[in-house]
């Protein structure tokens, strides 16, 4: 088991191991997806409250769960790499970071959407969730940031992982914070989410979306991984095989 | 040869020296250390300039306004923290003396917050004075300034240490450390509100304190870190 | 065999460009080893990876039969820098700076001003650093050097911005410091007049 992830750490295996994986998370992830949205949409009842506006939080949950799981395994391989010296484990920070401002830019959009027939604005300073999640953007956007401003990739590998620890440590706190100070803004009612009390009917195709989300996340990070890889080790003979042609495995 | 050892000074002795140091040239340049706490006031000038004097809007923006204003200044103050370390090949000595790279990280954020944080907390109370604040808010506003503007010496000293040498570290360090300073800006601020209606602040106030205690612990490490990192 | 300080199968990148591959070195008390190469070639990188600045690719460092990774902070006990830089602050006068010195690696405070007295600084004590020339800047930086009690020098072309006189203060003070038994790296492209047990690494 142990000889596997030694393996894996190695460029090329990476490479071929997850090449092949992708296409299995791909299907799944559509599966999933499409499963969730179609009932979603036309297959759970109306809220009694919200009206049709709740259908998206079939969009809004997944992402936002993303956008803080992204940043996770971000910090996590950050941290592997930096402690160990895996260069492949900081090509998978480097590969998740824009993914998870993404999923974080879409989890506010969503957001922001579901804000306005709840409060009549398109954002609202009160909810905590929407503004650490803006926080989270930024975090995002710093680390991205950093990687960009320095050259040499190893230095940018090393400096963007301390940056992504403490950004780590931030965000409980953040999130407490911004939770901390809404609670005494009198201000509008929380957007509701929906807590165990949620019909079944609503709660299945909610969770078929989180599960498909993520592996939509696992595709494309595996995707955004291999890419990394090619480009950072464009050096080697493998790379060379494999684009030119030589031979090569694919 | 290993009779004679070189003797190492305590462990505290490089703290002392560096924040003696830091201080010493921060008298030789006293512009360093007014620029800011004149930005700090200008800053908190503007917005009873903007918004007019009406007091009662003053009095409710005015711990939002001080907070901002400081957060600012310590920005503007930050950015200089490394860069002439770097440049003078002061930083290469300071890495590699046999004093530990994180107590001596740890002295450059106190030595900076003494000469930067410090004298802003001391003049808070005039400015304060000039929203309209009472009383009771203006002795909340300096504690919590007091906690607040270590804090950021202690998290900017990361994003210093990460964006020195590079060229365009300025707006890059506001960037990295302003979500950081988040917490403390959103306690700092809203602690003092509760102040001026006579609500409880002490949960506030402890939060600060003990924000300002975990930076204390944890982020000399973290800028000890990107010092090497960034001075390859 | 124990060397004091030894490098085994250095390699060092700078980029994608290769410096050095497999590189050796062995040093003992008493010796000098002169790194040779043009400018550009990896003499000061090659200094700065040993002193810890930098990581190497790969290959080892032993330092008193240790490995070297993780016992840096008695390594830096031992240890004297010299380099282009010269490490002090131009706003601070000589006897400041080198007080803040003495916080970080404690020295004989009486034998200061014998120290600056033999490098020409004993006048220049009350300037601030800015003041002095180039030339006496890397005096100071050498008056760190002779305070020190570190047993191995790492000198970065030291002989830059020296006139004559100065590069005579360099060679007697190395060579004093060699046959007290303490050990130097030299990165220098200009012949070193030194006696002594001499080894040279050229980087090419």
């Amino acid at each position: 088991m142990w000889k596997f992830f030694h393996k894996l750490a190695s460029p090329p295996h990476f490479y071929q191991f997850a090449g092949k994986i992708v296409p299995w998370f791909a299907v799944i992830a559509i599966a999933c997806i499409g499963y969730g949205g179609y009932a979603g949409l036309f297959v759970a009842p109306v809220d009694y409250q919200q009206g049709d506006a709740f259908r998206i939080i079939y969009v809004h949950v997944p992402a936002s769960y993303l956008s803080m799981m992204a940043y996770s395994i971000m910090a996590i391989s950050a941290g592997i790499g930096l402690i160990w010296r895996i260069k492949l484990s900081h090509a998978v920070a480097a590969a998740a970071a824009p993914l998870g401002a993404w999923f974080t830019f879409l989890a506010l959009a969503t957001g922001s959407i579901w804000g306005k027939p709840m409060w009549g604005t398109w954002w609202e300073w009160g909810d905590p969730r929407l503004t650490s999640e803006l926080l989270l953007l930024f975090l995002y956007i710093g680390y991205m940031a950093l990687r960009a401003s320095i050259d040499d990739i190893a230095k940018a590998d090393k400096a963007s992982a301390v940056l992504a620890l403490v950004g780590v440590v931030n965000v409980p706190i953040i999130h407490f914070s911004v939770e901390w100070w809404s609670s005494l803004h009198q201000g509008p009612t929380l957007v509701r989410e929906g807590g165990p009390a949620m019909a079944p009917d609503m709660l299945y195709p909610l969770l078929a979306m989180i599960l498909g989300f993520t592996f939509l996340f696992g595709a494309l990070l595996l995707g955004r991984v291999r890419t990394e890889v090619l480009y950072r080790e464009y050096r080697a003979r493998w790379v060379r095989e494999l684009l030119l042609g030589d031979g090569g495995t694919t | 040869m290993t009779d004679t050892r070189p003797l190492v000074p305590s462990l505290w002795s490089g703290f002392v020296g560096i924040v003696r140091r830091d201080i010493l040239l921060a008298w030789k340049r006293p512009g360093d250390v007014l620029n800011p706490l004149f930005f700090f006031a200008m800053v908190s000038a503007l917005f009873p300039l903007a918004l007019g004097p009406s007091s009662e809007q003053l009095g409710s923006i005015g711990p939002g306004v001080i907070w901002v204003a400081a957060l600012l200044a310590a920005l503007l103050s930050l950015n200089s923290l490394f860069v002439s370390d770097f440049e003078d090949g002061s930083l290469d000595q300071l890495l590699l003396s046999p004093q530990p790279l994180t107590v001596l990280a740890l002295g450059k954020a106190i030595g900076h917050w003494m000469v930067s944080g410090l004298p802003l907390v001391v003049i808070s109370p005039l400015v304060a004075i000039s929203f309209h604040m009472p009383d009771q808010s203006i002795k909340v506003m300096a504690v919590t300034l007091f906690f607040g503007t270590l804090s950021l010496s202690l998290l900017g000293s990361i994003g210093a240490a990460l964006t020195v040498g590079l060229h365009r570290g300025t707006a890059l360090l506001s960037l990295l450390i302003l979500p950081l300073a988040m917490p403390v800006l959103i306690f700092g601020a809203r602690t003092v509100s509760l102040s001026t209606s006579d609500d409880a602040v002490s949960a506030g106030v402890y939060f600060l304190a003990a924000y300002c205690m975990l930076a204390l612990t944890l982020a000399p490490f973290a800028t000890a870190a990107a010092l090497r990192i960034s001075n390859e | 065999m124990n060397f004091l300080l030894s490098g085994h199968d250095l390699c060092l990148f700078r980029g994608d460009k290769c410096l050095f591959n497999s590189l050796e070195f062995a040093l003992n008390p008493g010796q000098l080893l002169i790194v040779e190469g043009s400018n550009g070639s990896g003499k000061t990188s090659l200094l700065r990876g040993i002193a810890g600045l930098l990581e190497f690719e790969q290959g080892e460092i032993h330092w008193e039969g240790n490995l070297l990774h993780g016992h840096y902070q008695a390594f830096r006990a031992d240890l004297a820098w010299f380099a282009h830089k010269v490490g002090f602050k131009d706003d601070l006068n000589l006897l400041e700076n080198l007080r803040f010195e003495q916080s970080l690696h404690s020295f004989d405070e009486g034998s200061v001003m014998a120290v600056l007295a033999r490098l020409g600084l004993d006048l220049l004590t009350e300037l601030p650093l800015r003041s002095l020339s180039a030339g006496q800047q890397r005096r100071v930086a050498l008056a760190r050097m002779l305070l020190s009690k570190g047993w191995v020098w790492m000198m970065d072309e030291p002989f830059t911005n020296l006139d004559g006189a100065g590069r005579s203060l360099v060679d007697a003070v190395l060579s004093e410091h060699l046959a007290n038994g303490g050990s130097a790296i030299v990165a220098t492209h200009q012949p070193l007049e030194i006696v002594g047990d001499v080894k040279r690494v050229s980087l090419s």
